[in-house]
């Protein structure tokens, strides 16, 4: 944040990339539909799973948090897309890159963890079971 | 109630915690007072603190900032290294009854002041030094993305260095060891200030550590010169990258395990408590989730390093380029697969010790690569045997039997007799010495003539080498020979007087490395001050290959007058061998960022932060995070950030170097 | 990878660039604040992964049964969404060029993160009435940790956006501060996403059980 801030305007003609090697600047810019339809498909998203919740619709624990988790992913999915704009154009591919090593740490974190400690219980604390909604 | 005023103003901060009764700590503090206090004097007799304000500590040009980083590591090894000294003798003397010189309290709070040190104050600012200096000069840039955000890192590791020096003279330091597992280092077990020491200094290294991991990755992401494809950048910027890259994506997880074990300690939350379902073990999980990345982010930058060195003393390209950039990307994503070797024992049973141990030996088939490479760089090379060659033969050998001792505990039944032994100590020894210290070593060698313009003294070099190489086996041996015997770590006293030798050799050899410690010392002294200088007038003393041999020894402020335009590998090499011309004429105004207060203000206000959260002088945290706030948004409304060096200067600072690049040197 | 500077042996070639405009005035901070938030989400992966493994030693106190109240959540994730719509509309105002537009979409963001928040103080004063303490058991301090984290990160973000306020009032939208109001969509969607990683797994999924 530091470059950044100078209040001199920019020069009419400075986009001219100067690196050869990376190409596309900037991230996207959504439009006002763009922006509607991600807000419609996010408000249906969030209203299914805490009517399936609230209602208790589906009776088998197992599948309805399976399905709340996939409307969960869903949703995120439609907001990395509509609002942060994220393609695999932007800042020469970097973002989608810098997005996709983020997430592969994150799932080795959580799921390491969750196999980790879950053994550990398994194996050091016999007769304490932890709850399966949770160990996924 | 004149207590309760007490209590309220300076919280549990009293005289009884400072330790006038220990005579070493005394004595220790006598030294620094007499030292500091002289130079403070020498600096107000030359009146050079508005120099050193002006010029370094607000300073937000990378070279500076890099020179201050390793200026900190440098003499944070020494008081590592004391620390170092210090349990060698008293193991070496605690045996037949005898209970050394050093009492629990103070030996406990050694062996974790020396881990934290060295991890965090020694080789983090070191390697972040050299990453600060290198980079930039190597992609043909004049700056790094975000120039305040770099002084601010920089104060921001200081400001933790700062708080860990603080806790030797007031309070005490953690008694844990280096990762503070809890419960031992819960509020119960661990009522004092030593924990809140540990827990604040590395939250605002920490800080500091991640702001420069983002902004180097933007650095090098969006700042090369044109025609650098990624595949054209020198080594050490990609291993830089990747060792930026598990910056961003480690530290925050140290950062939210320690904030929730300070939680555990300031609210009484219960996440490692042995408590309403609390889990320690969970600590040691998280911990090792960034502990594992924090090794390679030691280790990668020093692989860069002599993959420099390794070319350009050999006189040919690096071999196998492409094989060295995806063995570092490869270690990157394997790093993170690795963790639980460091708690074979805990007990998740066979499969999750059969997985991490065969990530953990896949991951040294990379390294193996490495290691190669480098060799197969120097076949049928024209060897020069300069000092930072000398390092890096030294770093092959050491190193791989380092690597080959860390295999045999990727077993995870041998790790069940080795775990927490000495020969675990030893390992890791061999590797971070071996690897990442040599390599550090060897960096400084090299670049010095291109930081200060003239070549580090050669005869101190080769002694301290020596030294250091010779010291390190004859220390680090004989803790292989105790671990295979069954000798645990951190313990104090001894009962088995047939073991005393071993620590008696061990200690032996300490004091060589002391002595390579002194010879350094003098190399640099004798360098600095002597008379005749080897100086470096063509800004290419080694006949380098990448770009920051291209500028003068040291580089303008602004680093390039003209940003070069790559074509190849070695950009250097390549300008050099097609006899690239520098332009004399068309030299332009220069946009450069300004200094600024900010940082070292911000980083000031966080050290009190902590202080204050240490000793529970409410109304001081209260205070100085507001402290920050308003800095920090004060700070936001300053737009006038950047100025430029008119073409005149930059033609009058140009036209003193430049003469035509000799013909294919 | 090839390149676009290919070089013959022998060609004549220009190695130094004396034409070029002075580069990457802005270009950086975008890319900066993104990998700034990719560090983010991993504090927030900690902490889930905390509240996963941890998340059912109720230490035989409440449950998330016993203390949750869906309606509440849907409310408050109701204005945290319309706030990202609003914030959307801010940021079309601003690529029109539109201050006024701009700072009143802002201010009405800014309205509903407020809101979210309160909600959030609210539910937070309810279970510690109810004695749902932090310290009770390893589940209330995750959740507690967790949820209070993301509310702090919006009351961050409230407190950033009340300074670009003030920023644009004063100086107008001109580079600087447009960049500004770019990052903080970027943060302000940013927290859209946890908030949905955290209705799901510990709201929805705790009521499942």
């Amino acid at each position: 944040m530091s470059t950044a801030t100078h209040n001199q305007p920019l020069p009419a003609d400075a986009p001219a990339h100067p690196h050869p090697g990376i190409s596309g600047d900037g991230h996207g810019h959504g439009t006002r539909r763009s922006y509607l339809i991600g807000f419609a498909l996010s408000v249906v998203l969030t209203a299914i799973p805490f009517w399936l919740v609230m209602a208790d619709v589906i009776a088998d624990t197992t599948i309805a948090t399976l399905t709340i988790m996939a409307f969960g992913v869903a949703q995120i999915l439609v907001h990395m897309i509509y609002f942060l704009h994220m393609n695999t154009r932007s800042e020469g591919g970097w973002t989608m890159m810098a997005a996709i090593f983020t997430i592969i740490v994150i799932v080795i974190a959580l799921s390491g963890s969750l196999w980790v400690m879950y053994h550990l219980n398994t194996n050091m604390m016999p007769g304490h079971v932890m709850d399966p909604a949770l160990m996924m | 109630m004149s207590s309760d005023i007490w209590t309220f103003i300076f919280g549990r901060l009293s005289w009884d915690v400072i330790p006038y009764y220990d005579p070493i700590l005394v004595g220790t503090f006598a030294v620094v007072l007499v030292v500091g206090l002289g130079i403070v004097a020498l600096l107000f007799k030359h009146k050079l603190w508005g120099y050193l304000w002006h010029e370094w500590f607000t300073s937000v040009d990378h070279k500076k900032v890099g020179i201050m980083y390793m200026v900190l590591g440098l003499v944070m090894l020494v008081r590592g290294f004391a620390d170092a000294l210090m349990m060698r003798l008293q193991q070496a003397i605690a045996f037949n009854g005898s209970e050394g010189y050093l009492n629990a309290h103070h030996y406990d709070q050694l062996f974790s002041v020396h881990g934290v040190i060295m991890i965090f104050f020694v080789a983090m600012p070191l390697i972040t030094g050299f990453m600060n200096y290198i980079v930039p000069l190597q992609i043909g840039a004049r700056d790094v993305s975000f120039p305040f955000l770099n002084n601010f890192s920089f104060w921001m590791t200081a400001g933790g260095a700062v708080l860990v020096m603080l806790s030797l003279f007031v309070g005490e330091f953690a008694q844990t060891g280096w990762l503070a597992f809890p419960p031992l280092s819960g509020i119960e077990n661990s009522p004092a200030s030593g924990v809140d020491y540990y827990i604040w200094a590395l939250q605002i290294a920490g800080v500091g550590t991640t702001l420069s991991g983002v902004n180097l990755i933007a650095t090098i992401i969006k700042m090369r010169a044109p025609g650098m494809t990624m595949m054209k950048m020198p080594v050490f910027t990609w291993t830089a990258l990747c060792t930026n890259v598990l910056v961003v994506a480690s530290f925050p997880i140290l950062t939210a395990v320690l904030t929730l074990l300070a939680l555990d300690r300031y609210v009484g939350t219960n996440f490692f408590t042995n408590d309403l379902g609390g889990s320690p073990m969970m600590y040691v999980n998280l911990i090792w989730i960034w502990g594992h990345p924090e090794v390679y982010i030691l280790i990668l930058p020093c692989f860069g390093i002599f993959s420099e060195v390794a070319s350009t003393f050999s006189s040919k390209r690096l071999f196998g380029y492409t094989s060295m950039v995806y063995a570092t990307i490869v270690i990157t994503i394997l790093s993170y697969l690795v963790w639980l070797h460091h708690f074979f024992t805990m007990g998740s049973g066979a499969s999750v010790n059969a997985f991490f141990g065969i990530t953990t030996m896949i991951i040294s088939i990379p390294t193996g690569a490495k290691v190669f490479n480098w060799l197969f760089t120097m076949y049928k090379g024209r060897i020069r045997f300069e000092l930072p060659m000398m390092w890096l033969i030294a770093f092959m050998f050491t190193f791989t039997i380092g690597g080959m001792t860390g295999v045999l505990l990727a077993v995870p039944p041998a790790d069940f007799v080795l775990h927490n032994s000495l020969f675990l100590v030893a390992h890791f020894h061999n590797v971070i010495i071996g690897g990442v210290l040599f390599g550090i070593f060897a960096g400084i060698n090299y670049w010095w003539p291109k930081a200060f313009g003239y070549k580090l003294n050669e005869f101190w070099g080769k002694i301290s080498f020596w030294c250091w190489v010779i010291g390190f086996w004859v220390a680090f041996a004989p803790l292989y020979v105790l671990g295979l015997m069954g000798v645990t770590r951190r313990l104090r006293t001894f009962d088995d007087p047939s073991l005393q030798i071993w620590f008696i050799i061990a200690g032996l050899g300490a004091l060589i490395i002391a002595a390579g410690v002194a010879a350094m010392a003098i190399q640099f002294a004798v360098s600095i001050l002597g008379k005749n200088k080897d100086w470096d007038t063509t800004g290419d003393p080694w006949d380098g290959r990448t770009l920051e041999w291209a500028t003068s020894s040291p580089p303008p402020q602004y680093n390039f007058a003209f940003t070069p335009i790559i074509y190849d590998n070695d950009a250097w090499a390549d300008m050099k061998k097609r006899n690239a011309q520098h332009p004399t004429q068309g030299f332009r105004d220069i946009h450069m960022p300004r200094n600024t207060w900010a940082g070292i203000v911000l980083a000031g206000l966080s050290v009190v932060l902590g202080f204050a959260l240490i000793w529970y002088m409410w109304w001081l945290a209260v205070l100085s995070l507001a402290g920050i706030v308003v800095v920090s948004i004060m700070h936001t409304f300053n737009y006038d950030r950047d100025y430029f060096i008119p073409a005149e200067a930059v033609v009058a600072l140009e036209s003193k170097r430049h003469k035509p690049v000799p013909a294919g040197e | 990878m090839s390149n676009t500077v290919q070089a013959e042996p022998g060609e004549k070639l220009e190695f130094y660039d004396v034409v070029s405009h002075e580069h990457t005035v802005h270009g950086s901070t975008q890319i900066g604040f993104w990998l700034y938030l990719m560090s983010d989400c991993l504090i927030f992966a900690t902490l889930f992964a905390i509240y996963g493994v941890l998340g059912a030693n109720f230490a035989a106190g409440p449950a998330p049964a016993d203390l949750f109240n869906l309606p509440l959540v849907a409310a408050s994730t109701a204005a945290l969404l319309l706030s990202s719509i609003t914030y959307g509309f801010a940021m079309l105002d601003m690529n029109e060029g539109k201050q006024g537009g701009t700072l009143a979409w802002l201010g009405i963001t800014g309205v509903l993160g407020a809101l979210f928040l309160g909600f959030t103080l609210y539910e937070f004063a309810h279970l510690i009435h109810l004695g749902a303490v932090p310290q009770r058991s390893a589940f209330l301090s995750a959740f507690f940790v967790l949820v209070g984290t993301h509310a702090l990160h919006v009351l961050f973000g409230i407190i950033w956006l009340v300074t670009l306020l003030a920023q644009i009032w004063l100086k107008g939208l001109i580079p600087a501060n447009q960049i500004r109001v770019q990052c903080l969509s970027m943060f302000w969607h940013f927290l859209d996403v946890i908030w949905i990683g955290v209705f799901t797994v510990v709201y929805l999924m705790g009521m499942l059980r």
